[in-house]
């Protein structure tokens, strides 16, 4: 069994460990410390934490003004309210002035602590990928989480960290190096392609051993980083089956699927499947069932993955 | 002046029912939230079985009093007061959190019965009732529309944008409570020690003067102090009323009462059994 870590845990802990090294970080918090983990900041460090409060406009804003002056705010919120609620925030003052703003989207996806519909996002991705200069990525696990959040720290310019709330297997080992923009290849196959982002390429790990025993042989490429999207390693993974099947934990509409199916579409064009949540809003519920119900476990990745290949032959 | 003995006594004995259905839903789930949902229960109990122009057999009777939890993680003191008042089965309360329930995490207008308005974006919640009031007064409708915040949502901006709306339009058939607990969910230090936090925000109803509106504070936990402010606000004509009703965090059980640490902790089985016993004996006493 792999070992199971808290990516918000490893969040906490990384911005930590940074505050000893960069002492112009500072994490802007919207009141969710204790669920985001940025408590381990507030406690350890407390001049490098401020609470914004229950007000995340502001809190965006003020992030730009002290990115404008040099400091490098790490903003700390569930997902579902910085995609959302300081949009407008984001794009004029943060996106369009190019500036050096970190977003942490905790929560993210449908596994929320079966804190339901509000809580759950399902189009961050979407949403921030559309807008010009930010940089969007979604780490498998703490060890990729982990080394995203040091890059995107030490990279000019806004960039959102797609976090997921509760612990995920440790899929990568020490020696795993993450670098922003490109794809990291997992599974050597031949009969298809499969892309996932975030912890759903955990899940499609187990869907490849799914395939494998029907004698299904999967290409698995993990694509943490979003935008800007690795347009040589998509074509290449894509070229290696000539079929591609993408799976997130997002809707279908404008995430990963978008992603790739607007780079296949114009540089290598190939029988395609997207595999996500079917553009619907999420509940409350516990983590097995919410996977079961809206259709992001192994077993249903592996029914898309003998769909997208009954359909081609 | 104090209400009713008899309706009085009754009252409390629905807010002892309430908050044990919290605790053992939230319980049950292994999920939600408790300091917030414990603050606003005599609040709850006295809009559904004293204030409110309500039918639960028909929730969705237009000319009903409108009821919105903009605090909308507190919504399980919310769902334990409809189960109560009729709404649906009480049982139905402990499905809360569970998969395909009416229950949610967060109020969902779109499943349970008896709820106005979905909420759970913090400060979301505060404008619709405005809308829903302007409506009531377009079609001359007489019913009366009440929000219910919490004193962390109120750090919104959106809040503030609505007060300033409503007072502009003299709103006068909406009323805002606050859930005056001075505690939020992470909140700031008090007296520089980060393990001790609350929300700081002061002045509240002078905020709320400051925006046009008519303040009455209240004890929120006291049916003598609440019911007759809730009564006030409805006659108040020009403008709209906001009621800072004064309340604990965690109120009803000693080791949650004012402790952020509580805001959204899931009791175990012995912490179950002294909450239970503590609110008993507040009862007997
Ligand atoms: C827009 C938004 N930001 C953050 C949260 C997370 N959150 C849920 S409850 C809460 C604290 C609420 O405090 P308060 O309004 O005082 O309510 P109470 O103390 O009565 O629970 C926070 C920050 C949220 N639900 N919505």
């Amino acid at each position: 069994m792999a070992k199971l870590i808290e990516m918000r845990v490893t969040w906490g802990e990384t911005m930590l460990e940074l505050t000893k090294t960069h002492p112009n970080i500072m994490i802007l918090d919207g009141d969710l410390g204790n669920s985001t983990m940025a408590q381990i900041v507030a406690y350890n460090a407390p001049d490098f934490y401020m609470n914004m409060g229950i007000a995340e406009q502001n809190m965006m804003g003020v992030a730009a003004g002290m990115a404008s002056v040099g400091l490098i705010p790490w903003l700390s919120s569930f997902a579902c309210f910085l995609a959302n609620r300081d949009l407008d925030q984001l794009r004029v003052t943060v996106t369009q002035p190019k500036l050096n703003v970190k977003l942490a989207g905790h929560y993210s996806g449908i596994l929320t602590g079966k804190t339901g519909k509000t809580h759950i996002d399902v189009g961050d991705i979407a949403i921030l990928r559309a807008l010009p200069h930010m940089t969007v990525v979604a780490p498998a696990d703490s060890v990729e989480c982990r080394q995203a959040v040091l890059a995107l720290t030490d990279m000019p310019g806004p960039a959102y960290l797609r976090i997921t709330r509760d612990a995920g297997p440790v899929i990568f080992g020490e020696d795993y190096r993450f670098a922003i923009g490109s794809v990291v290849p997992v599974r050597e196959g031949k009969d298809l392609t499969i892309f996932g982002t975030g912890v759903q390429t955990t899940r499609a790990m187990e869907a490849c051993d799914l395939l494998a025993s029907e004698g299904i042989s999967a290409h698995l490429v993990h694509v943490p980083t979003l935008k800007p999207i690795d347009v040589e390693g998509l074509v290449a993974a894509a070229r290696k089956t000539g079929r591609v099947l993408t799976t997130e934990d997002h809707n279908i509409i404008g995430g990963l699927g978008g992603a790739v199916a607007e780079v296949l579409g114009q540089h290598h064009p190939v029988r395609m499947k997207i595999h996500g949540l079917q553009d619907c809003y999420g509940e409350s519920g516990p983590n097995d069932a919410m996977l079961e119900k809206y259709g992001l476990t192994p077993k249903h990745i592996a029914a898309a993955a003998k769909a997208l290949l009954n359909k081609a032959r | 002046m104090p209400i009713d003995p008899a309706l009085k006594r009754d009252l409390q004995a629905k807010a002892v029912q309430v908050r044990k259905l919290i605790l053992q839903a939230v319980h049950k789930a292994g999920a939600g939230h408790v300091g917030g949902p414990l603050s606003m229960v005599e609040i709850a109990v006295a809009m559904y079985f004293k204030i409110l122009r309500i039918d639960p057999k028909n929730p969705q009777w237009p000319d009903r009093d409108r009821y919105v939890l903009s605090k909308g993680h507190s919504c399980i003191a919310l769902y334990a007061t409809l189960a109560l008042r009729g709404f649906f089965p009480v049982e139905e309360v402990f499905t809360y959190d569970a998969m395909n329930s009416r229950m949610q995490g967060h109020p969902d207008m779109t499943k349970t019965p008896g709820i106005d308005m979905s909420s759970g974006s913090l400060g979301t919640g505060a404008s619709p009732p405005l809308g829903m009031a302007l409506a009531a007064k377009r079609l001359g409708k007489d019913f009366h529309t009440w929000v219910h915040l919490g004193d962390g949502e109120i750090q919104e901006g959106q809040v503030w944008e609505m007060a300033f709306v409503a007072s502009q339009y003299q709103v006068d058939n909406l009323t805002a409570i606050v859930d005056y607990n001075r505690v939020q969910q992470f909140g700031f230090p008090k007296d520089g020690n980060v393990r001790r936090r609350v929300n700081p925000l002061v002045q509240v109803p002078e905020k709320w003067r400051a925006f046009g509106w008519h303040v009455i504070e209240c004890d929120g936990h006291d049916f003598d102090s609440l019911i007759p402010a809730c009564e006030e606000a409805k006659t108040i004509k020009g403008r709209p009323t906001c009621i800072v009703a004064h309340t604990i965090k965690g109120k009803g059980v000693s080791f949650m009462e004012g402790d952020y640490n509580w805001h959204a902790k899931v009791p175990s089985p012995e912490e179950l059994a002294k909450a239970f016993a503590e609110l008993e004996a507040a009862q007997a006493g």
